[in-house]
């Protein structure tokens, strides 16, 4: 008898450790996914999320950040309201719009043509010695980028000038730029008129490539099958690109809006260089967002007053993008794919 | 080849292209050139069209106005310690996504894709107050470390390993006894080297060319990286333009040379997102 309760006791407690070991077995098995992914949840919370919370916080404060946390006082909406008081946000919002739109038209109206130039008359190393050429502004720091605009754009002597100048003295094509000489110097970042183009001439020259290389790729998914079968339909040349072609890359028109928008509306570097850093330019004419976001946090160092733009930004750029999905999405995604 | 094209002879095809490629590398070519040229040759008229020889001058002056090596190892330290990072960490959460099923998952996933939506101008102001109290602040850490787990690259990652790894590969490795972390290290990571070497392109690159983070983030002129230094000189009383366009080039230089080796694995890891998605 006791012999028996013995040995049950025995295979309980066995049980209750095995039960124990396989209890901790699962524990670490559960854990172990949470192990894998905590760099990005740690890293998340730390520099995004509690960052976002705090800044919703800290937009209800006036706050320079010399003083210290104890600095900081309630304003409740103050900031907003000063925000949207305040000129010179509307004159960035204005010109970030300007820029958005006259820099991101372009783009694509040149890099579609050309990448269905470049898929369907040319192959192998030529095309790509073209696309990868046009490619490079990308990868192109754009601190750098713009430092040499800011030199071609030069008032004095600049080479833009220069062969403008050149050109008016040129036999038949002068007669087009006869005004040259009567407009010299011009002031491409001296000028209130002239500033935005300057900059939205270095935009454009930038991500064109970027974008030549997303439709080269939407113009190669189209089958050559396709061509044929419109051809045979009666298709022209220029029906084939605009009816056959050009709905099949939707897809990728409608995700180079998206990239083209989303960063857009956030141009910091190319106008902070071409202006030197200097309040946006002229009368503030390249004074995107971002910029006055930069010179009202760390130009005039509140904080409050900053955090409180963000979130005005934030709205707007969430706008426009949900504008864009609202009337692009569907037909983006019925494409192929 | 479709008609539109066809139409047209192939001297005029080449001849549009042939525009597009000089308008390209014109910026690249004339700072090559205003690198060897004074101050006074570059701002004289008709401008000079070709190489200088003020070279030696302008290097000599660069040095004068900034660190220039010691700001250009500072970029390559923080570029290069930033793309190993992310390549370690990023490969590391994909593989927590991919390979495991625990509650909270899809949540965590889809709360990582909105924050991809996030425009980092909405960051920008709690990021350096959060930099500012851990005391981060003109580190070069704070330049490389917060993107080493980035959204971009697990999703990246992640969408990688679901089409080159199967489900039978990670059991297999598991029934040979085989531990998590080593299925991921050994059997998994050469599995996925092509999305590890467009991250690492992509990180790097976006390194490298960085100036809004260096800008708000570095005060020591010590520590500057090559953008933070060169638009620092911008300003300066006058500026030796020479000396600032040689800076310039020779920071592009590391990406170009880089281009012409990498261009077809440059130009796919940074269209990733667009030709994959």
């Amino acid at each position: 008898m006791t012999d028996v309760t013995s040995n049950s006791a025995a295979a309980a407690s066995l049980s209750a450790e095995r039960r124990a070991r396989r209890r901790k077995r699962a524990f670490r098995k559960a854990l172990m996914p949470w192990l894998f992914i905590s760099p990005y949840l740690v890293l998340f919370l730390v520099f995004t999320a509690f960052p976002l919370l705090f800044s919703v916080y800290l937009s209800f404060q006036e706050w320079n950040p010399v003083t210290g946390l104890s600095g900081m006082s309630f304003v409740g909406l103050a900031n907003y309201a000063q925000a949207i008081t305040d000129p010179w946000l509307w004159k960035s919002l204005y010109n970030t719009v300007w820029l958005a739109i006259a820099t991101g038209i372009p783009q694509h109206v040149i890099a579609i043509p050309i990448a269905y130039l470049l898929v369907t008359a040319f192959r192998g190393s030529f095309r790509h010695l073209y696309t990868a050429t046009m490619f490079i502004p990308f990868i192109t720091s754009t601190v750098a980028i713009s430092l040499i605009f800011y030199t071609i754009y030069s008032s004095n002597n600049g080479i833009l000038n220069q062969w403008l100048l050149g050109l008016s003295s040129v036999p038949v094509i002068g007669a087009l730029f006869a005004w040259v000489p009567d407009a010299m110097p011009i002031r491409w970042l001296g000028s209130s008129d002239l500033l935005k183009p300057a900059i939205a001439m270095v935009v454009i020259w930038k991500y064109t490539g970027f974008n030549i290389v997303i439709y080269s790729a939407g113009f190669l998914t189209v089958s050559k099958d396709l061509y044929d079968a419109a051809k045979v339909d009666g298709c022209n040349a220029w029906q084939q690109f605009w009816h056959v072609a050009l709905p099949m890359i939707r897809p990728f028109i409608f995700f180079a809006l998206t990239l083209t928008i989303i960063g857009n509306l956030q141009l910091f570097e190319e106008p902070f260089i071409l202006t030197a850093g200097d309040s946006g330019g002229v009368s503030q004419a390249g004074l995107t967002a971002s910029y006055y976001l930069y010179l009202v946090g760390w130009e005039w160092l509140e904080m409050g007053s900053a955090a409180a733009i963000s979130w005005i930004l934030f709205a707007f750029i969430a706008l426009a993008t949900s504008v864009h999905f609202y009337f692009n999405a569907r037909e983006g995604l019925e494409g192929h794919n | 080849m479709p008609a539109l094209t066809r139409s047209l002879p192939a001297v005029s095809k080449h001849a549009v292209m042939i525009v597009g490629v000089l308008v390209t590398i014109f910026p690249f070519v004339w700072v090559a050139m205003m690198g060897t040229h004074t101050r006074s040759e570059i701002y004289s008229s008709p401008p000079p069209f070709y190489f200088g020889d003020n070279l030696i001058s302008n290097y000599e002056r660069l040095l004068e106005i900034m660190p220039f090596w010691l700001v250009l190892w500072n970029s390559l330290y923080v570029s290069v310690l930033g793309t190993i990072g992310a390549v370690f960490f990023c490969s590391m959460c994909a593989y927590g996504f991919f390979a495991y099923q625990f509650r909270g998952k899809n949540v965590i996933f889809g709360i990582m894709i909105a924050s991809m939506m996030v425009p980092p101008v909405l960051t920008l102001i709690p990021f350096f107050l959060t930099v500012r109290f851990l005391g981060i602040l003109d580190t070069h850490f704070a330049l490389w470390f917060p993107g080493v787990a980035n959204a971009f690259g697990i999703f990246l990652i992640r969408q990688y390993m679901t089409t080159s790894i199967t489900r039978d590969l990670l059991d297999a490795a598991k029934v040979d006894g085989a531990s998590d972390f080593r299925i991921y290290w050994s059997v998994v990571l050469p599995l996925i080297k092509p999305a590890l070497a467009t991250l690492a392109i992509v990180m790097f690159i976006g390194l490298w060319n960085n100036f809004l983070t260096p800008l708000i983030v570095l005060s020591t002129p010590e520590k500057y990286v090559l953008t933070l230094a060169l638009r620092s000189v911008q300003s300066l009383a006058n500026s030796p333009w020479g000396a600032i366009m040689l800076g310039t080039f020779l920071s592009m230089v590391p990406l170009l040379v880089a281009f012409l080796f990498f261009s077809k694995q440059m130009m796919a890891g940074l269209t990733a997102g667009a030709v994959k998605g």
